[in-house]
């Protein structure tokens, strides 16, 4: 055992060049990270499993059934299928302008898209609370015509968009500068309009960052906990998405269910990042495809 | 980047016509003339959904707070509860933040220099506390490092507990925080020449000489950066520290849930005063990385 990862580790060919590390400083690094990142990563993930089927798979299986549930991950899906969209849209939008041209203020602009990345979700979710909860701003006004926004579904998924807005423009932006604007100077040359511009030329070559960036958005939008807890207002069955459906289950000492619906959250991360991993390999392969 | 002045007549060239609108915008604004189109439309929407989303409720924010009487807002914002979740909350993200910086270094020096079976799976999962729904983390580190739990089990004849302790708090934050160091670092660690390392060590630096006056310089920016951006996540967290923190008040309650207890029990005014102390914070830590990030990308032009 021991010879084979001696083997391994001799095979890097640093080991024999002037800058690498003695044999043991390198076993103990590793050693190092290998624990740290178990015990953080690995012992939650295998956690999560083990505490889900407790009771066996019957159990795990009937946690998805109550209509509780259903109705959680029926709302997360919809949240996250409204909150997508419009920041996929904004991305575009706002990567095209700060990639492709040079105008006063660009940084300011940067920044600005990088400010709900910082904010705390639950200030995020208070934000939205103060402008049209009943004591707001715009509480009274909305109160008389009887639309619901705070504790109801449209407070959800305002939220959303806001802790997950950043996340599009952030991958396309980097991408898009690199680039440079020669190939669709080309093509409007070559006479294509504006939209051919972007249909056919941009758009290709920027697929692997939107979608990588449309992955993490999801993820996020599905996992949103501190802003939407704050909007919610926790009606069963029809404010609750699947992390505040967690939260109800896990306080009610309902551990397995609790577990359960956590389960699917995790493996909608480690699906994500499976397809981070997809992706980055993908596009690394494409930019390698084309040096050639 | 500068392009030939004979191609600034964009109307002509592609024969789209530009609305005057356009034309205004694009005189004022761009600093250079472009033959593409779609910037009035596309920075426009971009401000207009920027506002409506985030700076018009942000906006809101900072109003409230300006109908708040001095004397009110000030109390809110010191009494005594209040200034112990602050210390538990900026005291934890910042231990949270150095044993990032320390393990995030390691790990990313790991990952950019040794190769070890298994390493593509490790490099995969590093990102797991951003995919994670922080709720999943909490309940799952609780579960963790409860009494009986895997690790707390273990733990609790040493009289270490974790969770429902401030060092719960913590365990969270280092969780959350995990992969920043190592994100901003790695790319570092990998572009770096390894010329200049055998420069140091065929000048007669031994290995510690050149890791401590050769590369730890050249990797200070990205590593400042990572443990500002962990400090700073670590500040506003919620989700994953609700559950193992136990939330008992002067103890282990902090910040961003005293904001959400002061809102259950309708005192807005609180609520609002305690989340502007938190906002500003934040703003204040989002220039300091934007600046570091910016020296840091200056050193590395440098290169």
């Amino acid at each position: 055992m021991t010879t084979t990862i001696l083997s391994v580790l001799h095979r890097t060919p640093r080991a024999v060049s002037v800058i690498g590390e003695p044999f043991s400083v390198r076993l103990v690094l590793i050693g190092l990270s290998l624990a740290f990142l178990g015990l953080f990563l690995l012992v939650p993930l295998a956690v999560i499993c083990v505490e889900a089927l407790k009771q066996g798979f019957g159990a795990y299986i009937a946690s998805f059934q109550e209509p509780d549930a259903i109705s959680a991950i029926q709302l997360t899906l919809l949240a996250a299928g409204i909150a997508v969209p419009l920041n996929l849209v904004f991305g575009l939008a706002a990567a095209w302008a700060i990639a492709k041209f040079e105008f006063r203020s660009k940084q300011v602009l940067v920044t600005l898209i990088d400010l709900p990345f910082s904010v705390s979700p639950v200030v995020s979710g208070l934000i939205y609370v103060l402008l049209f909860g009943l004591q707001g701003w715009l509480g009274p006004w909305l109160a008389e015509h009887d639309i619901k926004i705070i504790f109801a579904v449209p407070g959800i998924v305002l939220a959303t968009i806001f802790v997950t807005f950043p996340f599009i423009a952030r991958e396309l932006i980097p991408h898009m500068q690199t680039r440079g604007n020669d190939e669709e100077e080309a093509a409007l040359v070559l006479g294509a309009s504006g939209w051919q511009v972007f249909w056919r030329v941009t758009l290709p070559s920027i697929k692997w960052s939107l979608l990588y960036g449309v992955i993490l958005c999801n993820a996020r939008a599905m996992g949103e906990f501190g802003a939407v807890s704050v909007v919610s207002g926790h009606i069963r069955g029809e404010t609750n998405t699947m992390p505040l459906h967690v939260e109800i289950l896990y306080n009610e000492y309902n551990y397995v269910a609790a577990f359960a619906v956590a389960s699917l959250l995790a493996s909608l991360s480690v699906v994500t990042l499976i397809a981070k991993s997809l992706v980055e390999w993908k596009s690394s392969s494409e930019a390698k495809e084309r040096l050639a | 980047m500068r392009r030939d002045s004979a191609i600034t007549c964009p109307g002509e060239l592609t024969g789209s016509p530009r609305s005057l609108c356009e034309e205004i915008t694009m005189a004022f604004l761009l600093k250079q003339p472009s033959v593409l189109p779609g910037f009035g439309l596309a920075l426009g929407f971009a401000l207009l959904y920027l506002s409506l989303i985030v700076l018009i409720p942000l906006a809101g924010l900072f109003m409230k707070t300006a109908t708040l009487a001095w004397d009110q807002f000030w109390a809110a914002v010191t009494d005594p509860r209040t200034v112990a979740s602050y210390q538990l909350t900026f005291g934890a993200s910042l231990v949270a933040a150095m044993i990032n910086a320390v393990f995030g270094l390691i790990i990313a020096w790991v990952l950019a220099r040794y190769s070890f079976p298994g390493k593509k799976l490790l490099d995969a999962l590093i990102d797991l506390p951003f995919a994670l729904p922080t709720a999943v983390a909490g309940i799952t580190l609780t579960a963790v490092f409860s009494v009986n739990g895997w690790i707390g089990r273990y733990l609790e004849p040493w009289g270490i507990k974790v969770a429902f302790t401030p060092f719960g708090v913590l365990v969270a934050l280092t969780f959350i925080g995990l992969p920043f160091v190592v994100r901003t670092v790695q790319p570092v660690l990998q572009d770096l020449e390894t010329q200049i390392e055998e420069a140091a060590a065929s000048l007669g630096a031994t290995r510690w000489k050149t890791i401590t006056r050769v590369i730890l310089p050249e990797v200070l920016p990205a590593l400042l950066t990572g443990f500002t951006s962990a400090f700073a996540r670590a500040v506003g967290e919620y989700g994953s520290v609700v559950f193992i923190s136990g939330n008992m008040p002067m103890r282990t309650e902090i910040t961003p849930l005293l904001i959400i207890t002061k809102l259950e029990q309708y005192d807005y005014a609180g609520a609002t005063a305690i989340a502007v102390v938190m906002l500003v914070v934040s703003f204040a830590l989002l220039l300091l990385i934007n600046g570091l990030q910016w020296w840091s990308g200056r050193r590395l032009a440098a290169l």
